[in-house]
């Protein structure tokens, strides 16, 4: 198979219109799963009592907006090595997502916060952190807009998000040295010390969301295809 | 040829990294004190903005003396970040940066010169002024090396990061704000050691972690910066 045949943005429109329904759908039915498995199926927590759900969405989502950034610097890094147009849009559409589930995280988290904390914001450092990745997304959504030459713009702004992500862990660490209020991960790869259908629902939840996100991601590529390509024959013959 | 001679032959000749951090270094401070004025207003920021808090929050001393590292170091990060848009934006607007890179100089060579007299016309004098103010927040004498250390050590660093931004925003729209939303989440590190430090000196504890770790970043930031910034002009140059 020839990769660089989906290169091409007039193919990859089509491909990317016929992929983004079976991903919402996906997307639908996993979120309809973590949701029943969340609320009908995993018990009340011991010492939090039935606040502690908002985690189906509250986890789901964090975890969603440092891996979107992420993936949003590698297509990034594409863009700028291989100077190909399609990585380019790919991290335009991924990040409007991202900012939606770091804004999602942030909220959630704060609705949390006030039943549990008695506060709806403190200054911790994951929360912090949280919000600082808020404005990285804004920035490089910013810089990607602020030029008249679409292109000029791209390389910028896939610049931007690799300069953010090797500071990122630096942001994370860097804030850490407040005392945290925020709690521990309860999830780690030797083991996790929460109920079995709570981590499924999580997990159900995380994964519905990355169908999501994948699926928006697509959507929104067409449409940034269409704007950069509405002078090309093949546009204008997708017209009636 | 002995080695030595073939060490300054490698330093002189035209086309060296040396050369063209001296050369860029030399012109920038020279055009620095061609116009003193712009230094001196950052100069004036700084303080006014530091004068600013006490009339905002009240004058209890020891309120005062609590925030008053934390402050300095906002006050510093804000007037450094004010003097950045400057940094290229001359030099491009009047075709100055594209013979730049025309040169058979290494760009880093000459970026990393012009992001060091960036840092002699902003950072340094702010370093400078750091103890006057320090006492007129009412810090204990033996907390100021502390605070004088980690503004020498940290801001050299948002020199650099912000040189990145600013070449990143070259030619854009909505140029001063967007520099702020670029730049103010990149120099959270540094704020947060800076004050960090300061804080830690204030308190009579060793602020020795906070500068290693300031310091750290100076050694990282200095490496990787400049390639960075080199792309970013290349992008902007295109």
């Amino acid at each position: 198979m020839n990769w660089f045949y989906l290169a091409s943005p007039a193919t990859f429109y089509r491909f990317a219109g016929w992929l983004a329904p079976w991903f919402f759908g996906l997307a639908a039915i996993l979120a309809a799963a973590g949701l029943y498995v969340g609320f009908g199926v995993a018990p009340t927590d011991a010492q939090q009592g039935e606040v502690y759900r908002i985690i189906f969405v509250h986890v789901a989502a964090s975890w969603m907006s440092m891996f979107l950034y992420f993936v949003m610097a590698c297509y990034g890094a594409v863009a700028l090595t291989f100077n190909t147009r399609l990585a380019a849009m790919m991290a335009r559409a991924i990040a409007p997502t991202g900012a939606m589930f770091t804004f999602v995280a942030l909220w959630t988290g704060s609705f949390w916060g006030r039943p549990t904390w008695g506060t709806y914001w403190v200054w911790d450092a994951r929360i912090t952190s949280e919000l600082v990745l808020l404005f990285l997304y804004f920035g490089f959504i910013a810089l990607a807009n602020a030029f008249e030459d679409p292109r000029r713009g791209d390389r910028a702004a896939a610049l931007l998000a690799l300069i953010g992500v090797v500071n990122l862990p630096i942001i994370y660490f860097s804030v850490q040295w407040w005392n945290t209020l925020h709690q521990g991960s309860s999830v780690k790869l030797t083991g996790t010390s929460m109920h079995v259908a709570m981590l499924w629902g999580m997990l159900l939840m995380a994964i519905a969301f990355w169908m999501y996100s994948i699926g928006a991601a697509l959507t929104r590529v067409r449409a940034i295809i269409l704007e950069r390509e509405r002078r090309t024959h093949w546009v204008r013959g997708l017209a009636p | 040829m002995s080695a030595a001679a073939a060490r300054l032959e490698a330093r002189e000749s035209p086309g060296s990294f040396g050369a063209a951090f001296a050369w860029a270094l030399a012109r920038d401070v020279k055009l620095a004190l061609r116009h003193p004025g712009e230094t001196l207003l950052v100069i004036a920021f700084f303080v006014l903005v530091a004068s600013l808090f006490p009339l905002a929050v009240g004058a209890d001393p020891q309120l005062l003396a609590r925030i008053g590292p934390g402050v300095i170091w906002v006050c510093a990060l804000l007037a450094a970040f004010l003097s950045l848009p400057a940094l290229f934006a001359t030099d491009h607007a009047d075709g100055s940066l594209e013979q730049m890179a025309l040169a058979p100089h290494p760009m880093s060579g000459w970026v990393t010169g012009k992001i060091a007299a960036h840092w002699l016309a902003s950072g340094l004098p702010l370093t400078v002024l750091a103890p006057l103010l320090g006492l007129q927040y009412g810090l204990e004498p033996e907390a100021l090396p502390a605070l004088v250390a980690a503004l020498a050590l940290g801001t050299p660093v948002l020199s650099l990061l912000g040189a990145a931004c600013t070449a990143l925003t070259l030619g854009a729209r909505g140029g001063g704000m967007l520099l702020a939303l670029l730049a103010l989440p990149l120099f959270v590190p540094v704020l947060v050691f800076g004050a960090g430090a300061a804080d830690a000196g204030a308190m009579g504890l060793s602020a020795a972690p906070h500068l290693s770790l300031l310091a750290a970043m100076l050694i990282v930031a200095a490496l990787g910066v400049p390639a960075a910034v080199c792309a970013a002009l290349r992008i902007a140059l295109d």
